[in-house]
């Protein structure tokens, strides 16, 4: 038995006891800075190929569900297209428009893909595999992910391309609206957690009663911070059905039109590196992190099941992608400022409500109607209100 | 030199340069991020002061800084407003012609 | 004075100085966010964790694309290619000049920041909160209903009533 235990814990420390193993042939002056190169290297390294992972199960993903095959000629089942498709972009001409600005249109997709890898230093993907176990966490994964708004404008606007203005336009008009839902659905979690430290709140979840866990998605609050958390998450990585930045029918890339080559790749990189880390706080703050779905899976590594969560999202980003339209600009802002900020306020209430009752049944209930009747409420009220009319153009004026 | 004085000079230079900015240019948003610039060298202040000074454990510079960049926020969106709504009724923002308080 | 402290001041003032004085308004404001971001990793330097993130989140993320928005907003205007005006230039500089060597003679000779160099204080998350919830909550509210007030004016400010008036 305690072999057998010792042997799994072993085998959920690997990366961290290989990487200490590593670094104790070097000299202690050298350690820290050895040991923070080592970790940036493996974190760049596992999600690139993620991403590169990602964009396979996408295509193929979107392909069965439009009925056709996919990538299926570059290797066995096109596992080799990722890689066919990074050559392409790397040996494609790199073509800067004659007006843009150099200097700007050069930094700003170095700028989006080093501030979506930023977030990743306060993720912790498994059991003590976190680079920095910062006090205030949580608060620098958001400032992080503000800066990737300036990379987006400076991208649309040193194109001097008016679909990459507008597309860049459209973008921090629809990043900043839902950056305000995706803020407070997640201060609920900071709230009943008492700190901002990402480690400090997976630890207090990963604890369990019977077999269950104590994830924050299972509670009334912590479901429907889940779910408002993960609506704004799909409109901050302007995915689809948010994705009119980038509506390919109406500005052609959005503000990536201009950018060809390697670059274009880059903004490809960022974009999907952003959504991984934006569903990884998802799962850091609401899902338990690296901890199992129940008490009797924990012996397998934790890192597992961080990837299994982070994989499961992105399977419902594409399923979505997959289902929904594209939603028009004034719909999208209405849903920002009308439901989501509004639901997001009152969640707010029900957590404080929930951790001032005392534990029980009539918690639930109480906390349950509290999120659900103002949800439909607010939801029929909204479209009552709507008046069907013919559309007019007033965003494109 | 030591710690404190440098973090001061260096404070004291971008106040000089936030308000070089403010007295010299002509367009209005420049003028206010040159403000903005002040009130930040004023943060780096209290900041220097309270990790240098007598006192840490309180916390009130940092309860200062907290306080006075919410209240810089406020004031750019305030501002930056102001300068929309005047451009709208005079087309420019440039400070030199907006001369008139009738319209 | 440490080598990061002279790259930070270095960044800082570079980026501000650029923000101040380049021709191109958005570029003045990219110059300005360097600025920002660089004071923001002074105070992580000084051990403010938390007043660094809300540095960057605050000017980076909110001040420094809104004043982008104001400069794409108005930038119709024909004046802002006309070079600012000599004299002002000059006056200005001289001003800020002299109030710097003001200010720098003050603080060289000054006896209050003659200091050693104490320990690095703690200030994590708990006691910022602790602070802001007890001795600070009045301040606190305050500035809740200030930026209320705040979003709402600026609103009502920037909008357009040329079409309620049709």
């Amino acid at each position: 038995m305690t072999h057998l235990a010792l042997m799994t814990q072993h085998l959920d420390q690997i990366f961290v006891l290989t990487s200490h193993w590593l670094l104790s042939y070097l000299p202690i002056a050298l350690q820290p800075l050895c040991s923070a190169i080592l970790s940036v290297a493996a974190i760049i390294i596992a999600f690139a190929t993620l991403f590169a992972l990602t964009t396979l199960l996408e295509r193929k993903g979107l392909g069965r569900m439009q009925n056709r095959y996919g990538p299926n000629r570059v290797g066995p089942c096109g596992l080799f297209q990722p890689l066919a498709d990074g050559v392409k972009s790397l040996t494609k001409e790199d073509i800067v428009p004659i007006r843009a600005d150099r200097a700007v249109h050069f930094m700003a997709p170095v700028l989006l893909v080093a501030a979506s890898f930023m977030g990743y230093a306060v993720l912790p993907i498994g059991r003590n595999m976190v680079m920095v176990d910062m006090n205030a966490g949580v608060l620098f994964f958001f400032a992080i992910g503000s800066l990737m708004e300036l990379a987006v404008f400076m991208a649309g606007w040193s194109s001097r391309s008016k679909y990459s203005l507008l597309g860049a336009m459209r973008a921090i008009a629809q990043m900043i609206s839902y950056e305000v839902p995706l803020v407070l659905a997640s201060v609920v979690v900071l709230m009943q957690a008492g700190s901002l430290s990402t480690v400090a709140i997976v630890n207090m979840q990963a604890t369990y009663s019977g077999i269950w866990p104590h994830w924050f998605v299972f509670t009334p609050w912590g479901f429907a911070g889940f779910a408002l958390f993960m609506i704004a998450a799909t409109a901050e990585s302007n995915r689809s059905p948010f994705d009119l930045p980038e509506g390919e029918s109406e500005i052609i890339a959005g503000y990536y039109t201009e950018y060809s080559g390697f670059k274009f790749a880059l903004f490809f990189l960022g974009e999907y590196i952003g959504m991984f880390a934006t569903s990884g706080m998802a799962i850091t703050l609401f899902l338990g992190g690296w901890s199992a779905p129940f008490s009797f899976l924990t012996w397998i590594p934790s890192y597992f099941w961080f990837f299994a969560k982070l994989l499961t999202i992105i399977s419902v980003f594409i399923w979505i992608r997959g289902t929904l339209p594209r939603l028009r600009m004034d719909q999208l802002m209405n849903l920002a400022w009308q439901f989501m900020l509004p639901m997001t306020l009152l969640n707010l209430l029900t957590t404080g409500i929930w951790h001032f009752m005392l534990p029980g049944f009539l918690r639930w209930i109480v906390c349950s109607t509290m999120v659900i009747v103002p949800c439909i409420l607010l939801g029929s009220g909204l479209k009552y209100k709507k008046k069907f009319q013919i559309r007019t153009y007033h965003f494109s004026q | 030199m030591n710690s404190l004085q440098s973090y001061l000079l260096l404070s004291s230079l971008l106040f000089s340069i936030g308000l070089a900015g403010a007295l010299t240019r002509r367009n209005a948003i420049l003028v206010l991020i040159g403000i903005e610039l002040m009130l930040n060298a004023a943060n780096l202040n209290f900041i220097a002061f309270w990790r240098y000074g007598p006192a840490p454990e309180v916390l009130t510079g940092i309860m200062f800084t907290i306080f006075s960049i919410s209240i810089a926020a406020a004031e750019a969106a305030v501002g930056l407003s102001i300068i929309l709504a005047a451009y709208r009724h005079s087309r420019t923002t440039d400070l030199d012609q907006m001369n008139s308080l009738k319209g | 004075m440490t080598t990061s402290f002279m790259i930070l001041a270095v960044l800082t003032v570079a980026g501000t100085a650029a923000a101040m004085g380049l021709r191109n308004a958005v570029h003045c404001v990219l110059a300005l966010a360097l600025g920002f971001a660089g004071i923001a990793m002074l105070y992580l330097q000084l051990g403010a964790q938390f007043v660094g993130f809300t540095q960057i989140l605050v000017y980076v993320g909110a001040v420094a694309i809104l004043a982008v928005f104001a400069i794409m907003m108005t930038h119709n205007d024909k004046s802002m290619a006309l070079p600012d005006s000599h004299s002002a230039w000059v006056a200005g500089c001289i001003v800020a000049v002299a109030v710097f060597a003001v200010l720098a003679r003050a603080i060289v000779s000054s006896s209050a920041s003659a200091q050693t160099q104490p320990p690095q204080p703690a200030a994590t998350v708990q006691q910022i909160g602790n602070a802001l919830m007890h001795r600070f909550v009045m301040p606190l509210e305050i500035m809740g209903l200030l930026l209320t007030a705040a979003l709402i004016g600026a609103v009502v400010i920037a909008m357009d009533r040329r079409e309620e008036m049709k």
